[in-house]
């Protein structure tokens, strides 16, 4: 029997039925093929299936769609706005944080909720707010600084006066 | 502001990956992103025990399950001639149990549903009955006389013995040994870990019922291979299977063989008439696709007084497991362990190997290492470093005095490698000098006179990548060549096309490269395709770092191939002789007058427009490279370590990795491979372990139990090179993949070792954790 939820994913609302038993990250997979996020363990170890939950970085895996029923999901297909790259999705690039590409989407995001929180961690804070997140190529040195140089990118952007970021858009 | 050009990308240019833009933007394409239409689903019920007979399986309730389609098993399989099928190493693996099953988690049958969580249902209501046998956990064990014969359905075999084989002169090394003023003995234990990609296993079969057409998106590091032995084991026409290896989130050699989960997907998707997906979970790809190590290995190594080397004498059993299914050469029984003798000049030098089937998982993958290498560097660097503790000699010293010496090159071995290049003295020094050794060793008497325990662990490995010479190396009778085949557009664009396979390591940019610098074309103009075997020159696939070594060495080969023809063009066009023309970056111009000239661009238009007499239209070709000789990349590695003597606790404070691949292509993908390798490295020294209980039940079977590093515990890595060219490879490069794995774990054991020597311990084997440490303390008194 399925249980009808209404979650607001990338900021469009996506209403289904779906059975209890149902993972958010299936739902997100399949019910609504954001492949985006991916599956590493079905443990929470890995967190490759990291999803931001009304901004909170969690672990799709282990987290049922109807718990996400009424709240904002975020994957990796909403980090883009208006068609230009987040920060976050740049560093990557740039500071070369990715190989496989497939603890990606998770990185970014749990990077993305650290920097909201705390727009300038320290090495430390940023390794410790990846811990959960593991990385089998990188061994997480580019990583790091693709979080560093995202924080100082993200700074500059909010402390630029909003006519000068609407001149340069 | 000044304005940075941009780089075209050549051998050297450290440019941005391609693969990136995709993967930023969570539009990567792996296998579980994958859906075709009416696609249903596999799950497996797999063995609780060890070790048991199969009395009877009842499918009944599975089959009544709503959405089930069908439940595969051993006895159905059997009717087909799919219930074995062969392993790479020419033994043969049951693909669903039908006697006995010989490890925990085998495969025994399968459910095909219409969804995954209904199969999964589904599997669990299969009822198996089982008379549990004896399990066989150690190999020693197994060659016990007497010991349950697990292959007993295997013809002739008696026991659990599967091979023996040798490398190196035995008399000879017996006559170093005889002369030798001593003889220093290290018993070590390389445990059995997991390579672990993010990703785990699967496929998407696809077999048309109508044409016999079999479309498999695998995640395969090596499709064509594979797609040959589909051919064999599945007995399907080869002109009718195309593999589709889509990106993979990592592989590290763990797809490389084919599992029983392929097959009978595959099998289920040709009987239905549908797609049937298969994805692993987590646990079922550690209990049961390729683990890695597993050897236990003695070392001897015959010294004068003064610290010279003069001869190494080994013996390793290996534990393959329930299937002999290493992925190796034929030739090498025990992969190319027989590396063993590493970066010392070792006149004689013999190796014993012998391998026992165990009731535990098959695999024997390399976990990013080069068939064994990784072993054998770890052996050989462990010893060395009681050899420096048993003489009283800086682990340095003893290094430099049995270095072999830049001139040797290329070096016969005691053991039968030609070494290519190299220069190890001058990587240490790098490496010393940017850890500032001198003084570290200063802190060290210090600390030691306070009591703590601080340590600086060595190691100068070697490797041998790149496999390999058709006529010594191969995968399944396969000769270990690679392929490369390029096409460039009458607008000077171009389509490189692989026979290996990118799981992470950046082929569509720094493949891309070589034909940069071969050919002049921008990198950003070239488009690189891989893992699909209908559009792919045949290629045996990426492991054992063999991709730049030998589809690296492809790809320079058939840009000069073109660009030989493209000269001809180029004369044509310049209106002079074919041999007055030159060719720099990308322009052809008349020898003496290069503000004449015309681009890699303009020839190629003319290639399909405007032709001389008598030659073919087109600039494309193909190549496949046979290597020579195989690439010998080395480097120096070392950490520093404190370990607190109430805990045991081991931290890293330094760890500086000098790596000699030969040439760069890309330095930051080279950076970028060497902290991963050294992070893996870090984790099976201090973290990952697979291990079983004495009745077989696997630990280690789920990331609470099988640790690997996150970014908390991990060092913070600093690197540096240097350059030694392979005098054989066409662009001078030698791979990098693996070194770091290989090279590392010594280091990390060794610091440990240097920290604690003193006490008089000379081993902890690895995973060198915490309680091991305390309680080795504790032994000879020192934990406090």
């Amino acid at each position: 029997m399925g249980q009808p939820i209404t979650v607001t994913v990338n900021g469009e609302k996506r209403s289904a039925e779906v059975e209890p038993r149902l993972l958010l990250v299936h739902f997100l997979r399949e019910k609504l093929r954001l492949t985006g996020t991916h599956i590493g363990c079905d443990t929470t170890h890995c967190g490759a299936c990291t999803v931001l939950v009304d901004g909170t970085p969690v672990k799709s895996c282990t987290m049922l769609a109807v718990q996400a029923d009424g709240q904002q999901v975020t994957t990796v297909e909403g980090l883009m706005t208006g068609g230009a790259l987040h920060p976050i999705q740049v560093a990557f690039k740039q500071e070369h944080g990715l190989q496989c590409g497939f603890c990606t989407p998770g990185m970014m995001l749990t990077s993305v909720a650290l920097l909201t929180d705390n727009p300038d961690p320290s090495e430390d804070d940023i390794r410790w707010a990846l811990s959960g997140n593991i990385c089998r190529c990188t061994g997480y040195m580019n990583i790091v600084k693709a979080v560093k140089s995202a924080a100082v990118q993200m700074k500059a952007a909010a402390e630029m006066p909003a006519e000068t970021a609407a001149a340069r858009s | 502001m000044a304005v940075e050009t941009p780089l075209k990308g050549n051998i050297g240019d450290s440019i941005k990956r391609k693969e990136d833009d995709r993967f930023i933007r969570g539009k990567g394409n792996y296998l579980d992103d994958v859906v075709l239409p009416g696609m249903l689903h596999m799950s497996i019920n797999r063995s609780p025990f060890a070790h048991a007979r199969i009395k009877s399986i009842n499918s009944a309730a599975a089959q009544a399950v709503p959405g089930v389609v069908a439940v595969v098993t051993g006895e159905l399989l059997a009717q087909h001639k799919l219930a074995w099928m062969p392993t790479l190493s020419g033994d043969t693996q049951a693909v669903l149990a039908t006697d006995k099953v010989r490890f925990q988690g085998q495969e025994v049958a399968c459910v095909i549903a219409n969804d995954p969580y209904v199969a999964r249902d589904a599997a669990a209501l299969i009822e198996v009955d089982y008379e549990v046998l004896t399990a066989v956990v150690s190999p020693q064990q197994a060659l016990q006389p007497g010991a349950p014969v697990i292959r007993d359905e295997k013809e002739g075999q008696k026991d659990n013995h599967i091979y023996h084989w040798e490398a190196g002169d035995k008399a000879k090394t017996d006559e170093a040994f005889a002369k030798a003023d001593r003889v220093v003995k290290l018993d070590t234990f390389y445990p059995r870990c997991h390579p672990s990609p993010l990703e785990t296993c699967g496929i998407v079969a696809d077999v048309n019922p109508a044409t016999g057409h079999a479309t498999l998106y695998m995640t395969s590091q090596a499709p064509h291979a594979h797609r040959t032995l589909f051919a064999i084991v599945a007995g399907l026409p080869e002109q009718n299977i195309r593999i589709i290896s889509p990106d993979i989130g990592g592989g590290f050699g763990n797809k490389v063989p084919i599992y029983p989960g392929y097959v009978v997907a595959t099998a289920a998707s040709l009987l239905i008439g549908k797609p049937v997906k298969w994805v692993e979970d987590r646990s079922e790809n550690l209990i049961s696709t390729g683990f890695a190590r597993d050897f236990h290995m003695s070392g001897e190594l015959a010294l004068r007084n003064d610290g010279r080397m003069l001869g190494l004498r080994v013996k390793m059993l290996s534990d393959n497991g329930a299937f002999y299914s290493d992925a190796q050469p034929t030739k090498f029984r025990a992969g190319l362990f027989h590396i063993v003798t590493g970066s010392y000049d070792l006149q004689a030098a013999h190796v014993e190997t012998d391998g026992a089937y165990t009731n535990k998982a098959p695999g024997g993958v390399a976990y990013r290492c080069s068939f064994r290498v990784t072993e054998a560097s770890y052996l050989i660097e462990r010893l060395v470093e009681s050899a420096a503790l048993e003489m009283n000699m800086d682990p340095t010293e003893i290094r430099l005095k049995n270095f072999i010496q830049p001139e040797q090159f290329p070096y016969m071995s005691a053991t039968g490698f030609e070494y290519d290049s190299g220069n190890y003295p001058r990587a240490m020094q790098v490496a010393l000098d940017k850890l500032g050794y001198q003084e570290l060793r200063k802190e060290q008497a210090e600390k030691r006179k306070k009591g703590e325990l601080m340590g600086i662990g060595v190691a100068s490995f070697t490797e041998v990548v790149g496999a390999g010479p058709g006529k010594h190396y191969d995968i399944a009778g396969l000769r270990m060549f690679d392929s490369a085949e390029l096409r460039v557009h009458p607008t000077g664009k171009a389509i490189l096309k692989l026979g290996v396979k990118s799981q992470g390591q950046g082929h569509e940019t720094t493949f891309a490269q070589i034909v940069t610098e071969e050919l002049g074309i921008p990198a950003a103009d070239i488009e690189v395709q891989e893992g699909d075997t209908d559009n792919t020159p045949y290629g045996l696939g990426t492991y054992a770092s063999r991709s730049t070594p030998v589809g690296g060495a492809a790809t320079a080969m058939v840009s000069r191939k073109l660009r030989d023809k493209a000269k001809k063009i180029a004369a044509h066009l310049l209106e002079a002789s074919e041999a007055d023309i030159e060719f720099d970056h990308g322009k052809f111009f008349v020898r003496g007058s290069p503000s004449k000239s015309k681009t890699i661009q303009d020839v190629a238009f003319a290639a399909y427009t405007n032709l001389p007499d008598g030659l073919e239209a087109g600039l494309e070709g193909v190549t496949y490279y046979d290597p020579p000789n195989m690439t010998f990349p080395f480097g120096t590695y070392l950490v520093v370590v404190d370990i607190d003597r109430g805990t045991g606790q081991v931290k890293v404070r330094r760890m500086v990795a000098v790596d000699d691949c030969g040439v760069r292509i890309n330095p930051m993908v080279v950076e970028g491979q060497i902290h991963g390798g050294l992070t893996e490295g870090f984790g099976i020294a201090f973290m990952e372990l697979i291990t079983f209980d004495e009745e077989g039940n696997c630990i280690g079977s789920n990331f609470t139990d099988y640790l690997l590093p996150t970014s908390w515990e991990t060092p913070k890595f600093e690197t540096g090179e240097t350059v030694t060219p392979s005098p054989h490879h066409p662009i001078g490069a030698k791979g990098v993949g693996e070194s770091a794995t290989v090279g590392s774990p010594a280091a990390y054991v060794n610091a440990v070792i240097d920290a604690v020597g003193h006490l008089g311990i000379r081993n902890i084997d690895m995973p060198v954790t915490s309680d091991k440490v305390w309680a080795a303390l504790n032994e000879k008194g020192a934990a406090e």
